[in-house]
């Protein structure tokens, strides 16, 4: 089975930054709008050399949504960031009737998703994101992985013309994707090939999938591991392509399993292949406080989480 | 440019426009529209500098955002009447397959519409945006908006109003229509506005006030003069006092009238009270 290496644990959330400044210096049509989080959002650099195109807007995220609507009319490309609870939640109607309805050229960046903003608790720690995203129609919506993933998809967002929901996260992770890699909306990666067990999963889950997949080869079970960058659309085919090959699948995501990629999932297959299907994901809760690993380990949303729904989802086939 | 007896007929025809589409399919809000009639025609018919050949960006252009999007009768004729779009094309106001939507959108096209509106009180944002774009552009022309009072009501026009006066957008006039009507009632009953012109100048706006927002004279010197205001480091706000229900006496000075559309005995009499001018569609 093809082995990764973590080149040097970094944030997706600078791999954003980082992406944002590379499209500041070859765009001029980049904007960037953040309600009170630079830092957080790591858009200093884009902020320090691009201050004409850097607007602050304060703790007025509905302003800001709004305003990145206008701003395409001329022609801009605005690159909201705050916090996933701010950009989505709170900021819905508008999202829905100023970008998504209104068909604008928004891209919403969004960090600190899921249970991985850690001690701050359940008020940040949205869980319900993807799924109010995905249902908009006309949105497309990406969670990348790590710090490569998350650099390369800020880049190609910039090229795709309509509202884009990206969504990244705050701690520092394993970095395993290739460096400049190239991003393909839309298109999943299939990291691992095997026989046994088709695991999907997107953002923070791919690592930990990964970890799972090595750890059940030792136990004689080869995993198919596809990361799914793009919930929406998201890449039936090669969904579809894996199961009819493995026969069962689990899901795995930072997110509840009401609504998020699993059930994007079980839709293609109930569509088109009945499979048994595993859910690694929040179960209809809120978060707490407590560090990033023990949160994701009391939620279930690790390598042995992901482990024990092999095992379960095979015995189903 | 027309003279005022031109304009008026324009209104008056706009008027029936009005009450002819919410008419016929029996929906649709003809007393905010009706209130505003004399607003869009000096916009469209005097002030603004724009083309109808549209292009969704608007560049080298002045461009206008509708925030109250309820008010889309007036809109609509307006907007065909200054060649956007065939004037016939009112016949499908809010039918199925209409690209005239209950509340106006671009997602059918229409030319003329740059932002979906309805849910209100994001048209101030959405105005501001284009605002700072038209800056980054190093476009000169205006952005105009038309707000309702009621709509003042919504917590997000509070944000966009600290932001354009914080960051000096002075190529912005953003209208309120002051008809002091809203669908529950008086805005006094529902949630006072309290004193909307000190409210605005204390978040930094400069605002002036049209007293006679149905009188076309009146309006365009208003609009003309907020326009002379532009540019000095301040957005503009007009507070226009308008009637709801305007020009067919039994809609006036009524909230009755907001978001419902006239029988036929009362199209015949709104009718009779404002003469064919320009040709009904």
């Amino acid at each position: 089975m093809k082995k990764y290496t973590d080149s040097g644990k970094k944030d997706t959330r600078s791999g954003f930054g980082a992406g944002l400044e590379e499209l500041g210096k070859k765009n001029e049509n980049v904007v960037a709008l953040c309600a009170d989080l630079t830092g957080s959002l790591k858009m200093d650099a884009f902020k320090e050399n691009h201050p004409d195109r850097f607007f602050q807007v304060g703790i007025a995220e509905a302003n800001m949504i709004s305003m990145a609507a206008g701003m395409t009319i001329g022609g801009k490309i605005p690159f909201t960031g705050t916090f996933a609870n701010f950009s989505t939640g709170r900021v819905y109607d508008q999202i829905r009737q100023s970008v998504a309805y209104s068909g604008k050229n928004v891209k919403i960046c969004a960090s600190h998703a899921g249970l991985t903003l850690g001690e701050d608790g359940a008020t940040h720690q949205i869980l319900e994101d993807l799924g109010l995203m995905k249902m908009l129609p006309g949105m497309t919506v990406i969670n990348t992985c790590d710090y490569n993933q998350t650099k390369a998809a800020t880049i190609a967002i910039a090229k795709h013309d309509g509202p884009v929901y990206l969504r990244f996260g705050r701690p520092k992770v394993a970095n395993f994707t290739p460096e400049n890699g190239t991003f393909e909306i839309g298109k999943a990666v299939q990291l691992t090939e095997g026989n046994d067990v088709t695991i999907v999963a997107t953002g923070h889950l791919v690592w930990e999938a990964l970890q799972a997949a090595e750890q059940l080869e030792e136990a004689g079970i080869t995993a198919e591991v596809i990361n799914i960058h793009t919930i929406k659309p998201l890449d039936d085919e090669a969904i579809l392509k894996s199961v009819k090959k493995t026969g069962c699948i689990v899901t795995a995501e930072e997110h509840n399993f009401l609504g998020g990629l699993g059930e994007s999932v079980a839709r293609v297959l109930a569509e088109n292949h009945p499979t048994p299907q595993e859910f690694v994901a929040t179960k209809d809760t809120f978060g707490e406080s407590g560090t990033p690993e023990q949160l994701m380990d009391k939620y279930g949303l690790n390598a042995e989480a992901i482990i024990k729904a092999t095992k379960k989802v095979i015995e189903r086939k | 440019m027309p003279n005022t007896q031109q304009l008026e007929n324009f209104v008056t025809q706009v008027r029936r426009d009005i009450l002819r589409q919410v008419h016929k399919v029996n929906s649709g809000h003809p007393g905010g529209s009706l209130g505003c009639a004399e607003f869009f025609t000096a916009l469209y018919q005097e002030v603004m500098d724009y083309t109808t050949d549209f292009t969704m960006d608007g560049n080298n252009e002045d461009l206008f955002f509708l925030s109250n999007g309820h008010i889309s009768p007036v809109f609509y004729s307006v907007l065909a009447r200054s060649g956007f779009f065939p004037v016939e094309e009112l016949n499908t106001f809010r039918l199925l397959d209409s690209r005239l939507q209950g509340h106006p959108t671009t997602h059918e096209g229409l030319p003329g519409i740059r932002i979906a509106s309805g849910s209100l009180g994001q048209g101030m944002s959405v105005a501001i945006g284009a605002a700072e774009a038209k800056k980054l552009n190093k476009d000169s022309h205006i952005i105009y908006s038309l707000h309702g009072d009621g709509e003042l009501q919504e917590g997000q026009n509070w944000e966009a109003i600290m932001y354009a006066a914080g960051n000096k957008v002075d190529n912005l006039i953003a209208t309120v229509d002051l008809n002091g009507q809203q669908i529950d009632g008086c805005t006094d009953n529902v949630l006072p506005l309290g004193n909307v012109k000190e409210k605005f100048e204390a978040f930094g706006w400069d605002v002036l006030e049209v007293k006679e927002g149905n009188n076309i004279t009146k309006v365009i010197e208003g609009l003309k003069e907020a326009k002379s205001r532009t540019g000095k480091g301040k957005p503009v706000c007009i507070l226009l006092h308008t009637i709801m229900g305007n020009g067919v006496d039994f809609m006036m000075h009524t909230h009755a009238w907001h978001g419902k559309a006239p029988n036929d005995e009362q199209l015949e009499t709104g009718l009779s009270q404002n003469a064919e001018t320009l040709g009904d569609y």
